[in-house]
C-alpha cells in the first residue's frame, strides 16, 4: 500500500491511452467519412490527438513520477528549496507558444476551404430548418431556385448527386438549428433571416444521417433527416419523380422504403 | 512558532463592539466568515440539486423513455416518471444553470473568496461588510426565481443555459424567471467583486505587499476584475432579452419572424447579437470558474509538498494573462454559429494563445512537486488530482480551438467531456480539496482524513469513468442535448457506453454521502484543530480556529511571502509569514 496514491495517478495516463486504443473496438470512433474534404479534418484531428497524447503521457508521467519519488513516507532527501527557474520558465513558455501558434496557422487553410471559399456554382438545394423538420427546395426544370416550378419536399430526405461539387443554401424558418452531417464532417448553425452556404463533394453513394445539433425545442432530438447521394443519372430520375409527385397532388401516407 | 489553541471566543469577541442576537450573528451577519459559510452551505445544497438533475439526464441516456425510479416522480410525476422530451430539455438547461450560477461561482468567490480574503491578507473584515451581506442575500431572490420556476406553468426554462434567442423567446414564465434570476445573481456577484477588489487593494496588513499575497488571493483578485468588467454586459443582455420576451422589443428577433405558437413579432434584430453579448461575459466566466480553484490548489500543493511554490511570479503573470486574453476569445463558442468565418480565424489564434498560461501553470505545479516531501493528505490528493485532471481538460481544449475540427465536434459530447473535465474534475475536485483543507479554520475541527481519502479515491475513479469515455462518444459525433439520439443510425451503437457512463454517474453521486456525513459529522464531533494543523505558512493559519469576529487576536505584520517551506534560515520546515526573521549578528 506504500505509494498507493502515486499508482492511482499512474492509472490516469494508462487508462487514458487505453481508452483511445480500445475505442475503435467498441465501434466508437470518427464515423465513416464520405466527403472529399473530411480527410483533412480527420487528419488534423489525428495530428492533434497524437500531439496532445504525447504531452498528456509526458506530463501525467511526470506527475506520477514526482508523487512516487517524493512521497514523504519514502523520501529521506531534504526538500529542494527552490523558488523556480527562469530558464525553465522560458523553455516552457516559448515551446508551447510556438507549438500552439503553429497549430493555429496550420489549420487556417482547412478552415478557409470549409467556410470561406465557396465553389463558383449555383446553389443546388435550399435547406430550411424548422421545428422539427428539415425541408428541402429543389429547382424545377428551369434549374433556378425560387421560381414557380420549385419542388418543395418536407419528408426529411435530401437527394444529391455524388462526385460533384454541391452548394447548398441553408437557412431557418423559426429558431436556431444546426445542420450537422457527421459523415461529411460538416456543421453549420442556421439562423432565421440569414442565408448561408454549405459546400462539399461526396465520394460515396448511400444514405447518411442529418442531425440537428443546436437546441431548438422539445422535438430537437427527433429533428432527423437523411441525405442520399446518387449517381447523376439516378439523381435526375429522382428529381423527375419528385416533380411528378408534386404535380399529381397525391394525398396519402408515403410508404417507408428508406431509399 | 507556537500553534497553541488559544481560540477562545470570549477573546475574539472582546473587540467586536456589536455582539448581537442569533439573527444578526448567523443570518443577517456582516462577518465575512459567516457570509462565506452561508455561501458554502447554500452552494453545497444546490450542488446536490444540480447533481440530481444530472442523474435525470443520465437516466434518459441510458434507458430512453423508461420511467425513472424514485427521482422520476419528482422530476416528471405527471408522466409517471417517464422523462418527456421537454422535461429532458429542462433538465439539461437547469443542470447547467444551477451548477454554474448557484454552485461553482458562488462556492469559489462567495464561499472561499469571502472566507479567505480578509484572513489571508490580514484584515479584520471586508472593506464594505454591508455590501458583502447584501451580495449573499441577493442570491435568495435568485434561488426563489430559479427554484420556483420548476413549479410554474410550463416548468423551468428549456432554452438551454445559453438561452439562445429566438428559441429562448418562445419560452414562457420559466424563461422570464430564469432571466430574472440570472440578473439577480449578476447583482450579487457585482457587489461581491467590487468588495473583493477594494479589500485586496486597501486592507492588506503591514508588510503584505502585492507580491507576498498567496495565489488564492491573486486569483480572487483577478477573478473579481473579470467579474466587474464582464458582468455588466450579461446583465444588460438579459435585460434586453427580458424586454424582447415581455415588452415586444426586437433586439434578438430577425425581421418577419414567427413561430408556431407566436404571431409575427417586431423584428429588425439579430439572434447572433445575443450570442456575442452572452459569450462576452460567459467566456470570462469560464475563468471565473477556474482561476480561484487554481489559486487554492497552488496553496495546497505548496503546503503539502513542503516546498516553495515553483515560479510564483510566472504564476501571477499567467493568471493575469488569462484574464487579459479571456476577453478576446469569446468567439470560439461561435465558430459554427454563422459568425463571419474570418473572425473565426482571429479567435482561433487568441484561443490557442490562452492555452499557454494554463500550460505554464501546470508545469509550475509539477515543478512544485519536484524535489518536495509530499504528504498525501486528503486536501493534497484532491489538489494533485486537480492538476492531473486539468491536464486532460486543457489538452482537449486544443481540439475545439482548432476551427476545422470544431466544425465536427462542436455541440457533441467531446465538448461535454472537455468542460466537465475542467469544471467537475477540475474545479469541483479543487473545491473538495479546499473544504478539507480550510475546514479546521472554518469550524475549528478536523475532518476525518481516512474517510476523506476513501471519498477521494472513489470520486476520482468514478469521475474518470463518467467523463473520459465522453471524449470517444464525441469523436463519434454524439450530439449534446438530444433526449434520444439512438434513432440515428450513426449513434445507435453508443448506447452501451452511455449505460456504463450512467452507472458510474449514479455510483459517483451516491458515494458523495461519504462526504456529506464526514462534513456534517465533523462540524460537531471532529477532533479540535489547533490554529495551524497543517503547519502551513499562510497568514490565515495564525488566527484562532475558528477566528472570532475581527479575525486576529494580534496585529499581523508580514515579513515574507506565503511559500517559505523548507527555508534554510529556520529549524522547522515552515516559516510563517508573521514570524520575525532571526536577528542578524552584525558583529560577525
Amino acid at each position: 500500500m506504500k505509494r498507493f496514491w502515486s499508482f492511482l495517478f499512474f492509472l490516469v495516463p494508462v487508462g487514458g491511452v487505453a481508452t483511445f486504443v480500445a475505442a475503435p473496438y467498441l465501434r466508437l470512433w470518427l464515423p465513416v467519412d464520405v466527403s472529399e474534404h473530411g480527410r483533412t479534418i480527420d487528419d488534423l484531428f489525428m495530428f492533434i490527438l497524437a500531439l496532445t497524447g504525447v504531452v498528456f503521457v509526458v506530463t501525467e508521467g511526470a506527475l506520477f513520477y514526482f508523487s512516487w519519488k517524493y512521497d514523504a513516507n519514502s523520501n529521506n532527501a531534504p526538500v529542494k528549496y527552490s523558488h523556480g527557474s527562469h530558464a525553465l520558465e522560458l523553455v516552457w513558455t516559448i515551446l508551447p507558444a510556438v507549438t500552439l501558434l503553429f497549430i493555429a496557422v496550420f489549420q487556417m487553410e482547412a478552415w478557409a476551404r470549409a467556410k470561406m471559399k465557396p465553389p463558383d456554382i449555383a446553389p443546388l438545394v435550399e435547406v430550411t430548418g424548422r421545428q422539427f423538420n428539415w425541408d428541402f427546395r429543389y429547382p424545377g426544370p428551369d434549374n433556378k431556385l425560387y421560381t414557380i416550378d420549385d419542388i418543395v419536399r418536407t419528408d426529411g430526405r435530401l437527394y444529391l448527386p455524388v462526385n460533384e461539387d454541391v452548394l447548398l443554401k441553408i437557412t431557418s424558418a423559426d429558431v436556431l438549428h444546426s445542420f450537422f452531417l457527421p459523415n461529411l464532417r460538416l456543421k453549420q448553425d442556421v439562423i432565421p433571416g440569414m442565408d448561408q452556404s454549405m459546400w462539399f463533394k461526396a465520394k460515396a453513394v448511400g444514405g447518411f444521417d442529418i442531425v440537428c445539433a443546436e437546441l431548438c425545442g422539445w422535438g430537437h432530438y427527433k429533428m432527423k433527416g437523411r441525405v442520399y447521394f446518387l449517381p447523376r443519372s439516378k439523381y435526375e430520375e429522382k428529381l423527375e419523380e419528385m416533380r411528378q409527385e408534386q404535380n399529381t397532388m397525391r394525398v396519402g401516407v408515403p410508404e417507408d422504403d428508406d431509399e | 512558532m507556537s500553534t497553541a489553541t488559544a481560540d477562545t471566543h470570549a477573546d475574539a469577541h472582546a473587540h467586536t463592539g456589536h455582539a448581537g442576537g442569533f439573527l444578526s450573528t448567523y443570518v443577517f451577519s456582516l462577518d465575512h466568515k459567516i457570509i462565506g459559510l452561508q455561501f458554502l452551505f447554500s452552494s453545497l445544497i444546490w450542488f446536490l440539486i444540480g447533481g440530481l438533475l444530472a442523474l435525470g439526464i443520465r437516466w434518459q441516456l441510458a434507458y430512453p423513455w423508461r420511467p425513472m425510479p424514485i427521482l422520476g416522480d419528482l422530476l416528471a410525476g405527471a408522466e409517471g416518471g417517464q422523462i418527456a422530451p421537454e422535461v429532458y430539455t429542462m433538465l439539461v438547461t437547469m443542470h447547467a444553470t444551477v451548477m454554474i450560477f448557484f454552485v461553482i461561482i458562488p462556492v469559489l468567490t462567495g464561499a472561499f473568496g469571502n472566507f479567505l480574503i480578509p484572513l489571508m491578507i490580514g484584515a479584520d473584515d471586508m472593506a464594505v461588510p454591508t455590501l458583502n451581506m447584501l451580495s449573499y442575500w441577493f442570491m435568495w431572490p435568485a434561488f426563489v426565481c430559479m427554484g420556483g420556476s420548476f413549479f410554474v406553468e410550463g416548468g423551468a426554462s428549456q432554452g438551454g443555459w445559453t438561452a439562445y434567442p429566438p428559441f429562448a423567446l418562445t419560452q414562457g414564465t420559466g424563461q422570464f424567471l430564469w432571466l430574472t434570476g440570472l440578473t439577480l445573481v449578476g447583482i450579487s456577484s457585482m457587489m461581491g467583486s467590487v468588495n473583493y477588489m477594494t479589500t485586496i487593494i486597501q486592507m492588506r496588513a503591514p508588510g503584505m505587499t502585492m507580491f507576498r499575497l498567496p495565489m488564492t488571493i491573486w486569483a480572487m483578485f483577478i477573478t473579481a476584475i473579470l467579474q466587474a468588467f464582464a458582468l455588466p454586459v450579461l446583465t444588460a443582455a438579459s435585460f434586453m432579452q427580458i424586454t424582447d420576451l415581455k415588452l415586444g422589443t426586437g433586439f434578438f428577433i430577425p425581421e418577419g419572424w414567427s413561430t408556431n405558437n407566436r404571431p409575427m413579432a417586431s423584428g429588425g434584430g439579430q439572434p447572433l447579437l445575443w450570442q456575442h453579448l452572452f459569450w462576452f461575459y460567459s467566456h470570462p466566466a469560464v475563468y471565473i470558474m477556474i482561476l480561484p480553484a487554481m489559486g487554492m490548489v497552488s496553496d495546497i500543493i505548496s503546503c503539502f509538498a513542503r516546498k516553495p511554490l515553483f515560479g510564483y511570479k510566472p504564476m501571477v503573470y499567467s493568471i493575469s494573462g488569462i484574464a487579459g486574453l479571456g476577453f478576446i476569445v469569446w468567439g470560439h463558442h461561435m465558430f459554427v454559429s454563422g459568425m463571419n468565418p474570418m473572425l473565426g480565424m482571429t479567435f482561433m489564434v487568441s484561443t490557442m494563445l490562452i492555452a499557454l498560461p494554463s500550460a505554464i501553470k501546470t508545469f509550475n505545479w509539477l515543478g512544485t512537486m519536484w524535489g518536495g516531501k509530499i504528504q498525501f493528505t486528503t486536501p493534497m490528493l484532491f489538489a494533485v488530482s486537480f492538476v492531473s485532471m486539468f491536464i486532460i481538460g486543457g489538452l482537449s481544449g486544443i481540439f475545439m480551438a482548432a476551427t476545422p475540427i470544431d466544425i465536427f465536434i462542436h455541440d457533441t459530447y467531446f465538448i461535454v467531456a472537455h468542460f466537465h473535465y475542467v469544471l467537475f474534475s477540475g474545479t469541483a475536485m479543487a473545491v473538495f480539496g479546499a473544504i478539507y483543507y480550510w475546514f479546521p479554520k472554518m469550524f475549528g475541527r478536523m475532518m476525518n482524513d481516512s474517510w476523506g481519502k476513501v471519498h477521494f479515491a472513489v470520486t476520482f475513479a468514478l469521475l474518470n469513468c463518467v467523463f473520459y469515455p465522453m471524449h470517444i462518444l464525441g469523436m463519434q459525433g454524439f450530439p449534446r442535448r438530444l433526449a434520444d439520439p439512438y434513432h440515428y443510425e450513426t449513434f445507435r451503437n453508443a448506447l452501451p457506453m452511455n449505460q456504463f457512463i450512467s452507472y458510474c454517474a449514479f455510483a459517483m453521486v451516491g458515494m458523495q454521502v461519504i462526504f456529506v456525513i464526514n462534513f456534517l459529522g465533523s462540524i460537531f464531533f471532529g477532533p479540535r484543530a489547533g490554529r495551524n494543523p497543517w503547519h502551513s505558512n499562510g497568514l490565515e493559519w495564525q488566527a484562532p480556529s475558528p477566528p472570532g469576529h475581527g479575525n486576529f487576536d494580534f496585529q499581523p505584520i508580514i515579513h515574507r511571502g506565503p511559500y517559505e517551506y523548507g527555508a534554510p534560515e529556520v529549524e522547522d520546515d515552515y516559516y510563517p509569514q508573521t514570524m520575525p526573521p532571526p536577528a542578524v549578528d552584525k558583529t560577525k
